[in-house]
Parts: structure tokens; C-alpha cells; sequence
């Protein structure tokens, strides 16, 4: 009931928001935080539900970006509506490939792997300068055209990013509740019992790289026609650390977890800058964060449910939740 | 029919099988017994695919499974359970029997992001059918609860459940009973019994010689990794090289 409203009253505050968000700054970072949210979203999908981490999103996050940047420049000066699917599917070929070389061995290997990935394509981004222009970026990368206006406003963007969160959350819903999510779960309970039962471990681990990758690249698309300008920046591996900072302090395996960390840690940082000297901002991110992991070490998402369902026992109502570790507390 | 023949295998030096042949009827409950290190386990891995042999064949219903990964086999209906308890741990009972009824749904990547009506009526079909399942068990009572928070009988339950769900043709159970009480190993029995009348053939592995004796129609004997013995439990309990094999060993057969 408080979590239907919550919810509820948080889909109402987004859709208003530009106009209430008064300063465009503010209505900046939420559009970071509705990115950022695509993007926590495609790593919880596999570092939540199948348990492997990928430490190189950013490059799936960056091979968007510079797709759909290169095919919406001249030459080739493509729609926005086809350079973003377009991102979407590079991003999931690369996810396919990296899939395919590392969910054999898994844990460990499946981390070097993606590590690696993600600074070789930083290397190439940097290097080929006939395609990527190198270091000096792409600049002039188009603002996505909605017929005939182009969406060059923040309050226009902010509609398109958020429609596009509210999509890769109704991806993974779907996903999560179905038997592949069921089997990607298994994989990650119990892998040689999911097995016996007729899960293809190699198969599911695969498709979740892929559907995880190409939801980065739908996310370095977003970020490329709003920022105008891509640069082998967006390879940066700070960009991974942010997403698996939100990822695990929103609460990894769970739905509103990577919603909740991507929101927090997009506007807390800007929130700090304002209100700390900027030597100690830095310093605040990092004790929230040590708080954050040292109190809710699963999560805010699920510390909160567990707080709530331990109210509710004491209250002489007692609330089983199924599959939620609280329960044994 | 289960057909192994030759199956050998090696751990480096070390030889785990020497290359036994046996067969499972069909429709029966069949038991591999054997002191400990004789090589049981191993030939469940190697049946089912978690161990690649080193040669031999194993067939069942007339296909070679020799080769294929446990996946491939389960699709084939050969499902096993495990030594150790081996649940899904942080899931409920009832998630732990619907990621066993996998092979049951068909849905696709592609429909179940688009959410298609045919999807939501396959989730419902398999909501029910795990309910079934847990009705069948017996763990009804235990559906909402967290697999980890059970009492280990009852996780054993969970773990059968989970491996009935996957509708298979041939279940192999390594040591089913194991840390069960008695009366927890006779509602085991019972339900072994009730699985076989669902078209199931039964293979188990087990220490408990009394359990053994009393559920298998056939008795397969290995020791040092060759079949010493086989045939119906009367026989087993008078054959001279199972009570030598047995002789100082604390699991003597009854």
C-alpha cells in the first residue's frame, strides 16, 4: 500500500517535474539520473539476477554513444530513431561476443574480460582517428527530431529519457517474472541444479549479456544526442563504478534497487557540490556511501522492506516475504 | 532402459570406474549400492553428463547420451538430484519447483518482453503446476517459505520437488535419504514409490541398507569401480562377494 504510493506519488512528481524544477540545472541532473537509472538497470540485470559482474559497461555504455553519434553526423546523418535502436543493437553484438568468450568460465574471468573489453575499445576510441576523430571527440552530434521540432529543450529531453527508463524498467520487470528470469536467478542460486532441470547455462548467461549490453547502449545513445558530443571519455571506468555503486547500495537483484541507487547517486553528488566546499564533497559521497553498505549491506530497497516487514511483526501482524532474507532476522 | 556399457573413468592415475556395464528396466526402482569410494557418484556424474568419461556408452530409450551436457540430458528426461542438499537457496519452495518446471514453458525472449497474452496464460498453466507438484510432495504447507529456512528433511523434499517438476522419465537420486530420520525416511519411501507410478523409472544410490532392500526391485553391487553383483535384493543379501565386500565395513547389508 505505502510502496503503491510511493510509487505513485514518485511517477507523478517525474512527469510534472519541468514544471516544478525550475532551474535548468536541476532539471539537467535529473536527465543524468534517468541515464544513469537505463543504465544501473542493464548491469543489475546481470550482476543482480545471474551474479556476474561486468566491470567494463562503460564500454557498452560508449559503444552506444559513439554509434549513434557516428551514424546521426555526416555522412550518413541518420534519424535519431534509427541511430538509437542502431546503438541498442552494436552495444548487444558486442554484449553477444563478450558473452560468448567469457560466460564459459564465468565469476572471475567473466570480470577480466569485461575490464579488458572496456580498455580496448577505449584504446580504439582514442587511436582510430579517421573514425572516432580520437581525443577531440565528435562535436555536433544532432538533438533527436520529433517530427518536425527538435527535442533541444531539457524539458523535451527529460520526457524522452524518461520514457526510456520506464521502458528498460518494464523490460526487466518482464523479464525477471518469467521463466528466463527464473533461469538466470537459478544460474545464479545454484548453477550445477539448474542445470539437472534443463537450464542451458552458457545459452541464458548469453542472453542476458546481450539484453543487458544493448540497454547500455540504448542509455550511450540518450547521453550522445543530449550532450551533443561524444568522446572517449564515456569509456571511462569511473562510469562502471558509478553504475555498480547504484546498483549495490539501491539493492542488486531487485527492481526498484538500481532505480533508487542511480537517483540517489546522480543527485546526491550535486547536491553536495552545493552544499559542502568542494574539497569535502568528494568526502561526504564516500561516507554516505560507507553508511549506506555498512547499514544496508543488501541494499536501500531491501532494507527497507526488511525494516517494514520487521514493523509490521512487531505490530502482532506477522509478514512472511517470501524469498527476501529478512525473514531469517 | 538405461544402458551403460564400458563406462570407465579416470581422475588423472586414478581409476573411479573400470569400465562396468549394467541396465535399468524401464518402470523399475533400481539401487546402486557400494561401500564408500566405489565409485557410485561417479557414475551418476558420468550418466547425467557432469563428468566426461574417459570411454563406454550410456544410452537411454535407445539414444547415447555420452557427450551431451546435463541440459541436453535433462531434455532427454533424465533428471538427477545431488549428494549433498542442493535447493535453490534464497528462493521460496514454490520458486524452487517453477525453476524446475522449465522445460514445461516455452516462452521466448522475444514474447515475454512483449508481454503477449500467450505468456501470462503459460505462467499461469506453471503456477499451477507447481502447486500440483507441491501438493504431490507434500510441501503445500511450506510453499511461501525461503528453500534455506527449512528443516534439512524437508530441504531433501524441496530437492525432489524441484527434480519431479522437471517431468523426467528416468530420476536418478543420489543418497535421498541421507541425514533423515526414520520417520522422515518412510514418507521418502512412499513417495519414492508414488513417483514410480507416474511412469517414472527410479535409480537411486543409498548407504541406508534397509531403505534399499526394502524399495528396489534390482540391486546393482559396484566395488572398486567394477559391478560385482546385481539382481533382486534376496540375492544380494546371500551373494558371497557383497557380504566379502562389506566384511569391516560399518554399512554390512541387513
Amino acid at each position: 500500500m505505502i510502496a503503491r504510493a510511493a510509487v505513485a506519488l514518485g511517477a507523478g512528481a517525474a512527469v510534472t517535474a519541468p514544471w516544478w524544477v525550475a532551474n535548468p540545472y536541476h532539471l539537467h541532473v535529473l536527465i543524468m539520473a534517468a541515464i544513469f537509472t537505463i543504465l544501473a538497470l542493464s548491469l543489475n540485470l546481470l550482476l543482480g539476477y545471474t551474479g556476474q559482474l561486468s566491470l567494463g559497461h562503460a564500454a557498452f555504455f560508449g559503444i552506444g554513444a559513439y554509434t549513434s553519434a557516428l551514424l546521426s553526423l555526416p555522412p550518413l546523418e541518420w534519424s535519431f530513431w534509427i541511430a538509437l535502436p542502431a546503438a541498442a543493437a552494436a552495444s548487444g553484438i558486442a554484449g553477444w561476443a563478450i558473452g560468448r568468450l567469457a560466460l564459459k568460465l564465468r565469476g572471475a574471468y567473466f570480470v577480466l574480460v569485461t575490464i579488458s573489453f572496456a580498455g580496448v575499445i577505449s584504446l580504439v576510441s582514442i587511436n582510430w582517428m579517421a573514425l572516432t576523430n580520437g581525443p577531440l571527440g565528435l562535436p555536433g552530434v544532432p538533438p533527436p527530431a520529433l517530427g518536425p521540432w527538435a527535442l533541444r529543450t531539457k524539458s523535451a529531453y527529460w520526457y524522452l529519457v524518461l520514457a526510456a527508463a520506464a521502458l528498460a524498467y518494464l523490460v526487466c520487470k518482464r523479464l525477471v517474472g518469467s521463466r528466463i528470469g527464473r533461469a538466470l536467478v537459478a544460474l545464479r542460486e545454484n548453477e550445477p541444479l539448474a542445470e539437472s532441470v534443463g537450464i542451458d547455462g552458457t545459452r541464458y548467461l548469453v542472453m542476458a549479456a546481450v539484453v543487458s549490453a544493448a540497454m547500455a547502449g540504448v542509455g550511450g545513445s540518450l547521453y550522445a544526442h543530449y550532450t551533443r558530443f561524444v568522446s572517449p571519455e564515456v569509456f571511462l571506468f569511473s562510469y562502471t563504478v558509478t553504475m555498480v555503486i547504484m546498483v549495490i547500495a539501491g539493492g542488486q537483484g531487485t527492481l526498484a534497487g538500481p532505480v533508487v541507487g542511480a537517483l540517489l547517486f546522480t543527485v546526491l553528488p550535486e547536491a553536495l557540490r552545493e552544499a559542502v566546499a568542494w574539497q569535502w564533497q568528494m568526502l561526504a559521497y564516500g561516507v554516505v556511501l560507507v553508511l549506506c553498505v555498512f547499514f544496508l549491506p543488501r541494499g536501500i530497497v531491501p532494507g527497507v522492506l526488511a525494516v517494514r516487514s520487521h514493523a509490521a511483526s512487531r505490530a502482532g501482524h506477522p509478514r512472511p516475504t517470501p524469498g527476501s532474507r529478512s525473514s531469517l532476522r | 532402459m538405461l544402458e551403460v556399457s564400458d563406462l570407465r573413468v579416470e581422475f588423472g592415475g586414478v581409476i573411479a570406474l573400470t569400465g562396468i556395464s549394467f541396465r535399468v528396466q524401464r518402470g523399475t526402482i533400481t539401487s546402486l549400492i557400494g561401500p564408500n569410494g566405489a565409485g557410485k557418484t561417479t557414475a551418476f556424474n558420468a550418466i547425467t553428463g557432469y563428468l566426461r568419461p574417459t570411454r563406454g556408452r550410456v544410452a537411454w530409450a535407445g539414444a547415447a547420451l555420452g557427450g551431451r551436457r546435463p541440459c541436453d540430458i535433462a531434455r532427454r528426461g533424465v533428471v538427477r538430484t545431488f549428494q549433498r542438499t542442493s535447493v535453490f537457496p534464497a528462493l521460496s519452495v514454490f520458486d524452487n519447483v517453477r525453476t524446475g518446471l522449465h522445460l514445461r514453458g516455452a516462452a521466448g525472449l522475444w514474447s515475454v518482453l512483449a508481454g503477449t497474452s500467450r505468456v501470462r496464460a503459460e505462467e499461469a498453466r506453471l503456477a499451477a503446476a507447481a502447486d500440483e507438484v507441491l501438493a504431490f510432495i507434500g510441501l503445500t504447507h511450506r510453499r511461501d517459505e525461503r528453500a534455506d529456512a527449512l528443516p534439512y528433511g524437508e530441504q531433501r523434499l524441496v530437492e525432489l520437488a524441484v527434480a519431479v517438476a522437471a517431468r523426467p522419465q528416468l530420476l536418478l537420486l543420489d543418497e535421498p535419504a541421507a541425514g533423515m530420520t526414520g520417520a522422515e525416511k518412510e514418507r521418502l519411501v512412499a513417495l519414492i514409490r508414488k513417483i514410480r507410478e507416474r511412469d517414472v523409472t527410479v535409480f537411486v544410490v543409498e548407504h541406508d541398507m534397509r531403505l534399499v532392500m526394502g524399495l528396489s526391485e534390482i540391486v546393482i553391487v559396484l566395488n572398486h569401480g567394477r559391478v560385482i553383483a546385481e539382481g533382486v535384493p534376496a540375492e544380494i543379501r546371500a551373494h558371497p562377494e557383497v557380504i566379502r565386500a562389506y566384511l569391516g565395513s560399518a554399512d554390512a547389508p541387513a
